[in-house]
């Protein structure tokens, strides 16, 4: 990297003379190194899927977990440093928190997208702080239904039909083109979600892996955990499906 | 400078709870009014709430003080759930958070000025739970409780109807015993009205009534001097 050695990737508070910031592409890097995780907004409903690399074989499963809950409407799925991941979930909670003891009414979508893209990007301007290392997939239902939002290590955010961050993104991301998400269900969705985590995940290069999956459907405006039956169900499709194309080959 | 003040007194306020046990859980009832003194001023408010998917609440006294217990029964849900740790709050949690809730405020000498019913399944190993906390953090079980005016007057009812066959009692006697007394509540408190609902946490989880009026009978009025009759 020709930025290293110059002396303009010290802090994040300093442009190179191009006018990049090193310090929040080097975050981006920590991202692209991490599991990939998946979100897919749907005719009703957001699904989230993340492929969780399971860094010993002696952790008890289902631990550190990569999707997490910040009100009863909102699902958080991310890549990048977990410790990262933690911190910015506490602080979605007390926005959304916060923002009930105001208004006593569930946060709408684009207001937790925008307040946690605000304070992830202003960890982009001091010395004396380094950029968030994670990409953070937004799942909420308010009252213009489903909605889903991506924030960047810069704290840029748009909101997505389709996205694909981590590891296998680039695969993951043609594969989510092929789906014609407004018309599917998170019945269906999840199928696909299991199918093209299994199909990203590289058995050879990478660790184990566990499939994590929630949604958020429309019906319920609760985020939770794809129920034990269906995520099974969904994984062992995608098993077969992946064992198919190698027979085929 | 002004002296420090703090509620002396309530409101907009609602009356009696009444809660009883039976055979398969536990039924509260009330009214859907809302006094401001004792003007009948909001007459479809709802005081029997659901907490989670276990518990059910029943509130007299300040009906915003009462929408502020809500909100932070809310809180402490959403924070526990947050957690994804398999856990709920059941209705024994929740008296005993309503306790200490109550009793923490009026140590401050500022008061939530309610007394409420908290009926739900009783926690993690199952069974029922009926029990009562009050303004200053008093708090009991029992198989029969009733709040405000519903103490004395549906309480006697209740107890000789209830006590002693809570395992035998059914759905339809429950039902009927507490429709009973709201009505004798209607006949006797002024602060009532014929417009109640029910609230039942059983197997097959917690259902809350719509609210419907009471059958009255008011026949016997024609004789009383000042209703009907003349001299």
């Amino acid at each position: 990297m020709t930025s290293i050695g110059t002396g303009y990737d010290l802090s994040a508070s300093t442009y190179s003379p191009d006018g990049r910031i090193f310090q929040v592409e080097y975050a981006s890097k920590a991202v692209e190194n991490s599991g990939t995780c998946l979100g897919f907004r749907c005719k009703d409903g957001v699904v989230l899927a993340v492929e969780k690399l399971v860094q010993s074989k002696l952790l008890v499963p289902g631990s550190n977990k990569r999707i997490a809950t910040a009100d009863r409407h909102i699902g958080i799925a991310t890549a990048g440093l977990l410790a990262d991941t933690r911190h910015l979930v506490n602080r979605a909670r007390e926005e959304a928190q916060s923002y009930r003891d105001l208004y006593r009414a569930p946060i709408p979508a684009k207001m937790i997208a925008d307040r946690l893209g605000q304070y992830v990007q202003a960890y982009t301007l001091y010395s004396s702080v380094r950029p968030f290392g994670v990409s953070t997939i937004l799942a909420t239902v308010d009252k213009t239904g489903p909605q889903m939002y991506m924030i960047e290590p810069s704290g840029i955010y748009y909101g997505f039909y389709g996205c694909a961050i981590g590891k296998g993104r680039q695969v993951a991301k043609t594969e989510i083109e092929k789906l014609k998400l407004a018309e599917m269900t998170c019945r269906e969705v999840v199928k696909d979600a299991a199918r093209i985590i299994h199909l990203v995940h590289d058995d050879v290069k990478d660790k184990d892996f566990e499939l994590e999956m929630s949604w958020i459907l429309d019906s319920t405006m609760t985020h939770e955990f794809v129920p034990k039956d269906v995520a099974d169900e969904a994984e062992q499709l995608a098993k077969a499906s992946l064992n198919d194309d190698m027979d085929e080959d | 400078m002004e002296p420090a003040t703090r509620t002396q007194n309530p409101v907009v306020t609602g009356t009696s709870v009444l809660g009883i046990k039976y055979k398969d859980g536990i039924m509260l009832a009330a009214d859907t009014l809302a006094s401001y003194g004792s003007l009948a001023r909001f007459r479809d408010v709802e005081r029997l709430i659901k907490v989670g998917n276990t518990t059910i609440i029943g509130a007299s006294g300040d009906i915003s003080d009462f929408q502020y217990i809500t909100h932070l029964l809310e809180k402490i849900l959403i924070k526990e759930s947050n957690t994804e740790d398999g856990h709920q709050l059941y209705a024994r949690h929740i008296h005993e958070y309503l306790g200490r809730l109550m009793y923490g405020r009026r140590s401050k000498h500022n008061p939530l000025w309610n007394s409420m019913v908290v009926g739900g399944i009783r926690d993690g190993e199952g069974g029922t739970f009926l029990g009562f906390v009050d303004l200053q953090g008093t708090t009991y079980e029992a198989p029969t409780i009733a709040t405000g005016y519903g103490a004395y007057i549906a309480q006697p009812i209740l107890r000789k109807a209830v006590e002693g066959r809570e395992d035998t009692l059914t759905e339809e006697e429950a039902e009927k015993v507490l429709e009973d007394c709201m009505r004798v509540l209607f006949y006797r408190d002024a602060r009532s009205i014929n417009k109640i609902q029910i609230a039942k946490v059983n197997a097959s989880g917690i259902s809350i009534s719509d609210p419907r009026f009471l059958d009255t009978e008011w026949a016997f009025a024609e004789g009383i001097r000042g209703y009907g009759a003349t001299d």
